[in-house]
């Protein structure tokens, strides 16, 4: 956000995710891979409490995410004591466990935005991906969220297998008279990061979407507001992870570990704090999970003398582990990077794996069955710990 | 000319960890300046523009604010901020 300079020492985005249960099992998900090990959720008081912790630190921006949100049943209560509290209430929700009630009685509590994903253009994309019937109730809610006066903003999660019906996609959000299109690329963490052989596009698939999302952003013009984000492993720098590790961003999980990134937990050797038994302020300032990237002192060549750093801070630690198996290189999609060969080489790797390859959904089952026996198993071609990831917020 | 108001889905607060005004919408925040807040404060969706000069003439007599006002609302108009009612 704009003011991400302004407080550089109090967090001003507060992510909330709520839960990990959702009905929908997207192979892209950014959850944790051994998700259903976290049933014990934080209750309404401890969620209130933290609210109002992080709103006396300054947060005036709050993410409710999941999993589902919808399926915690206090939700309207934890939305009618954040906007009491000043925050700016921002939902993101697949839909699913929304109806019109559900969305009127939320904004009676004062929540401010609401962004309902896609998972396709059509239902049988959507459907496949979802892993559940889901696209004719998301399109339904997706209109009574325009009828309850919200500005309608759509997500769409693009990938390999729906990349190419780009078209498709951004008819349907002018059909349903969207607002605002979210073109987000999957990030390789969490379910997606298993999946990711058979998620990454081609350079050629990428460069087609591209084109036809331009083509619309003209068009549009002044109705429908289209933003589209190339995906990092095509670029030549990293993106500003979070706006620099434990500057901005704290993202609280659903069992209470606060984290300062949305897969920090995938990191080893590092611990991080958790709600039921710290503060946050201790949290955010003194805990070493969240000191630990602050800054630059920790950084290694060539990040270290780069006169970059200050823009990217590197990049981001999961993709520098993920991809180099050490959290404290630069971000491999820079191409000062030593290790740039490793995003090549998945890409290519990618491109060798035939779209019969079956998605691992993202459930319960899956859960259990990778967890039991090892994690590594389903990560492509790069070294990871035996503790898997956490997102900043799914892409739902 | 028309009255104008914030828009939809934006709110104008005061942040006590910014030490000013901000404006707030989706997934994001805008500090504000005195003199910017204290004209989105006007827009109301009764004011126009020529209400919102008057207004703020009576808090300071001496400054003519009449452009300072209009290029402000037309940037704010741009970047969505406002509606006209
Ligand atoms: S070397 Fe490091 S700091 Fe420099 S551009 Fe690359 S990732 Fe950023
Ligand atoms: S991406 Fe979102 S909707 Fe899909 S399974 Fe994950 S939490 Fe559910």
């Amino acid at each position: 956000m704009s003011a991400a300079g302004c407080a550089p020492s109090k967090p001003l985005w507060l992510l909330a995710e709520l839960t990990y249960a959702c009905p929908l099992q997207c192979p892209y998900c950014s959850n944790p891979l051994d998700f259903h090990r976290y049933k014990d959720e934080l209750d309404t008081e401890t969620w209130k409490r933290v609210l109002r912790e992080a709103r006396a630190m300054g947060a005036a921006q709050l993410g409710l995410s999941g999993g589902e949100p919808a399926t915690r049943q206090d939700l309207e209560e934890l939305v009618a004591e954040a906007r009491r509290l000043g925050f700016y209430t921002n939902l993101i929700t697949s839909g699913i466990g929304l109806d019109v009630e559900r969305i009127e009685r939320l904004r009676e509590a004062g929540l401010d935005h609401i962004q309902v994903s896609f998972q396709g253009s059509s239902e049988e994309i959507n459907d496949h991906l979802a892993g559940t019937e889901a696209f004719r109730h998301k399109q339904a809610i997706a209109r009574a969220v325009k009828a309850a006066g919200y500005p309608m903003v759509l997500c769409f999660v693009l990938h390999r297998d729906n990349i190419d019906s780009m078209d498709a996609v951004l008819t349907l959000a002018s059909e349903l008279q969207a607002d605002y299109v979210e073109l987000a690329t999957t990030q390789y963490y969490g379910w997606a990061w298993a999946n990711r052989d058979r998620l990454l596009p081609s350079r050629e698939q990428l460069q087609r979407g591209e084109a036809i999302a331009h083509a619309w952003q003209e068009r549009m013009k002044g109705r429908m507001k289209i933003y589209y984000v190339v995906p990092d492993y095509y670029e030549t720098r990293p993106k500003a992870c979070m706006n620099g590790w434990g500057k901005v961003f704290l993202t609280i999980a659903p069992d209470g570990t606060a984290l300062p990134c949305h897969s920090a937990r995938e990191l080893p050797g590092l611990s991080f704090p958790n709600v039921r038994e710290h503060a946050l302020d201790w949290i955010w300032s003194e805990s070493p999970g969240f000191r630990r990237f602050r800054g630059f002192d920790w950084m290694k060549e060539p990040c270290r003398s780069c006169d970059e750093k200050e823009k990217d801070f590197g990049g981001c630690r999961c993709q520098a582990y993920l991809l180099t198996g050490d959290a404290e290189n630069a971000d491999p999609v820079c191409d000062k990077s030593p290790h740039h060969d490793r995003v090549l080489a998945a890409i290519e790797q990618a491109a060798a794996t035939p779209a019969e390859k079956p998605l691992v959904f993202r459930n319960p089952r899956n859960a259990k069955r990778i967890s039991s026996t090892t994690v590594h198993e389903t990560a492509p071609a790069a070294p990871r710990a035996n503790d898997p990831g956490q997102p900043e917020r799914s892409q739902t | 000319m028309s009255a104008v108001r914030i828009a939809p889905g934006y709110r104008l607060q005061w942040e006590p960890a910014q030490d000013c005004h901000v404006l707030l919408y989706p997934e994001g925040m805008v500090k504000l300046s005195a003199s910017a807040a204290m004209i989105l404060e006007l827009c109301d969706g009764v004011r126009d523009a020529d209400a919102i000069v008057a207004a703020l003439l009576q808090r300071f007599p001496e400054a003519d604010l009449t452009a300072d006002v209009h290029e402000f609302l037309e940037v704010a108009h741009e970047r969505g901020w406002l509606r006209t009612v």
